[in-house]
């Protein structure tokens, strides 16, 4: 994405924001974004505002989940749901290539991806540095994923700084958020105030001004700046969780016997829903589909997780089958080893594995549990000097 | 390079041929043209049988010779067990290669010493070729071998020559002597401490399970070798071979990009936990 700055912030109305809709898919743009499905905010296709969850906002705590209404009409007044841009951008089930027996042998057609421009509305903070992770998985390697790259390029960011953080977000700590700061197209802040209702808009890319100068923006006010300003501080003072990440990566690799991997081992179902919902997991397996009549095959890419058995079978067993390891092997990676794979943090610190997890088994507590058992013989120690 | 990473290429079966009891070797050709796949000792490539599924299988023909395809492996699940019936202009796919491998050129000056156990042998082929093709750039070369029966033993006529050579070092040994044999019977670390290299002037490529790298490393490390010179061969579960799948990560790595030839002292944090 092409950066574009010194672009001064501009507003839409909340009374306007069909237009950037409609902007969107003049463009060509399939337009996809929150709304209200099955008691929660799932990423669908959206046609106009009224798609949008207006008036909802959500209740988030280990193992809970729940929308109730807001006493305002914010359109994105809720924080993140199960649902994560992966879905599109690394989807669930992508077929990889074809193949077709014939005489002394067969052919192979890989899969023309033909990717639609999309649009996402509503990227969270959080979210774009889950899509810049993936993007270092995808196309920062010695291969590169083509397909990811292809869906990637086409896809236009609206961003949303966060006006209300939920009781299991603590993108503060993993410092990505709740202010979008780089790699969108578009950034808005929605704020409702002394009875108005509207948009501080930010340009952060050549396509995000195109789509901006087709909008019937006013020009910001500083007054309307603050404003705006006001609405990510309070949100970054609202966060439910925290995670100290002090030397995290040297913390997790001195502890790989810490018996805190056996206790949490106990309560982990080992169901993989945290790696399901977490937006920066990136793993797969593949999937070799043959018709019945035998002539014809295909390889299908699926989701797949650390938590199966299956994950690290070799040689008639599997490396990891203990939970414990399982358990070890996902928080190491997102807290640890991604540190040295890609440079940064696996983990935004969206909280969905918190609030997904059917236990509640919460990262942020099980690395501060870590932390703890390491001061705690310290601390001991101390107070028995104190003693003398 | 390979066109795509993830759509493997038809190669054709020239033939098949058992080694031992449980493997065998088989030899491909490029099926549509593109003559020949580069790679470097120690990298692996995905084989692909229609209908069947997909396996990483190390390369252990030589690396001049990028024209044949040659894979040595092990009977240990339905897909190999498949290969195993292959037939001369079968057909069957590719992808690759893939991985970082053996340190050969940067070995050179050095003595090497080559530890194998069982299949083993197989990845560590394509070094030994290598080598013996620039001779003069190394001290001495020493392969020492282990098997569990003389039945075990891979590659016997190339051992055979290799053997006879007056510049190649090779001792073989087996866990438990059966029939006519007159060789050494031990496992292959009994063969370390007696081995002619320089300890303060060698590199070491190891492969074999991961109890019998453990305990070479050990071994070397007793005779002086500095673990920055041991380089081991690691395996783990595999679907893309690209970096993308994640099944294959070990600790930090990733066995296929990374790997799967490593520097020990990169590896022994990691050897000492269990289920990592
Ligand atoms: S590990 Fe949990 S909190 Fe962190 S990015 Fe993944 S789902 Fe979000
Ligand atoms: S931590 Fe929770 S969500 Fe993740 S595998 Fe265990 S029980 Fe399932």
């Amino acid at each position: 994405m092409e950066e574009a700055k010194n672009l001064n912030p501009s507003i839409l109305q909340r009374s306007q924001l069909d237009l950037l809709f409609g902007a969107l898919a003049e463009r060509g743009y399939r337009v996809v974004g929150p709304t209200v499905r099955d008691g929660a905010i799932v990423y669908d296709d959206v046609r106009s505002s009224a798609d949008l969850p207006v008036g909802w906002k959500d209740e988030q705590d280990g193992g809970k989940y729940r929308l109730v209404r807001r006493d305002d009409q914010a359109v994105f007044g809720y924080a993140v749901g199960p649902h994560s841009w992966k879905r599109f951008l690394h989807p669930p089930l992508v077929r990889l290539w074809q193949a077709t027996r014939k005489s002394g042998g067969f052919d192979v057609a890989a899969e023309q991806h033909e990717q639609r421009l999309t649009a996402f509305i509503g990227v969270r903070a959080c979210e774009l540095n889950a899509i810049q992770i993936q993007d270092k998985v995808f196309m920062g390697g010695p291969h590169v994923d083509s397909a990811y790259k292809a869906r990637r390029e086409r896809a236009f960011l609206v961003a949303l700084n966060c006006g209300q953080a939920s009781g299991t977000c603590f993108c503060v700590s993993m410092n990505t958020g709740p202010k979008a700061e780089r790699g969108f197209d578009l950034a808005l802040t929605e704020v409702l105030e002394d009875g108005r209702h509207y948009f501080v808009v930010e340009v952060g890319s050549e396509t995000g001004a195109e789509v901006a100068n087709a909008l019937p923006l006013s020009p910001a006010k500083p007054a309307d700046t603050a404003a705006a300003e006001r609405v990510v501080t309070q949100t970054a003072s609202q966060m439910g969780r925290s995670l100290d990440t002090t030397d995290i990566k040297e913390l997790l690799y001195r502890n790989y016997e810490n018996r805190r991997w056996d206790e949490v081992a106990n309560r982990c179902l080992t169901c993989a829903n945290c790696t399901m919902v977490c937006p920066t997991c990136f793993c797969t397996t593949i999937d070799d589909v043959t018709d019945l009549t035998g002539e014809h095959a295909e390889r299908q890419q699926k989701w797949d997780s650390c938590f199966t058995m299956d994950f690290s079978y070799i040689h008639g067993g599997s490396i990891r089958p203990s939970a414990r390891s399982r358990y070890r092997q996902w928080m190491t990676h997102k807290l640890a080893t991604w540190i040295d794979q890609f440079g940064s943090s696996g983990c935004v610190g969206c909280g969905r594995c918190i609030t997904w997890c059917p236990v509640g088994i919460d990262i942020t507590e099980e690395a501060r549990a870590i932390r703890q058992s390491e001061i705690a013989p310290q601390a001991a120690a101390k107070e028995d000097e104190n003693g003398d | 390079m390979m066109t795509h990473p993830m759509v493997p290429d038809p190669w054709r079966v020239q033939r098949v041929r058992r080694d031992t009891a449980d493997t065998f070797t088989m030899e491909l050709e490029s099926a549509n043209g593109k003559h020949s796949l580069a790679f470097a000792p120690g990298q692996f490539n995905m084989l692909y049988l229609f209908g069947v599924g997909e396996v990483p299988i190390s390369i252990s023909g030589d690396p001049a010779k990028p024209g044949t395809l040659v894979h040595t492996t092990r009977e240990v699940g339905t897909v190999t067990r498949a290969m195993r019936k292959l037939k001369p202009s079968d057909c069957m796919g590719v992808r690759g290669p893939f991985g970082v491998g053996w340190p050969v050129t940067e070995a050179r000056g050095a003595d090497v010493v080559i530890v194998a156990g069982g299949i083993g042998l197989a990845p560590l082929r394509p070094a030994l070729y290598q080598l013996l093709a620039a001779r003069n750039y190394y001290g001495k070369v020493v392969l020492l071998y282990g098997t569990r029966t003389p039945a075990d033993i891979l590659f016997r006529k190339e051992l055979q020559n290799w053997h006879s050579r007056f510049d190649l070092e090779v001792h073989v040994t087996v866990d438990r002597a059966m029939g006519n044999w007159r060789g050494n019977v031990g496992v292959v670390t009994t063969l370390i401490p007696r081995a002619p290299f320089d300890p303060h002037s060698t590199v070491a490529m190891v492969c074999g399970p991961e109890v019998m790298m453990r305990f070479t490393v050990q071994e070397l490390e007793k005779r002086g070798v500095a673990l920055e010179n041991i380089y081991l061969s690691m395996e783990r579960n595999m679907k893309c071979a690209a970096g993308f799948c994640g099944h294959c990560q070990y600790g930090p790595t990733f066995i296929c990009k990374d790997g799967p030839v490593f520097r020990y002292d990169r590896l022994q944090p990691l050897m000492t936990v269990r289920e990592m």
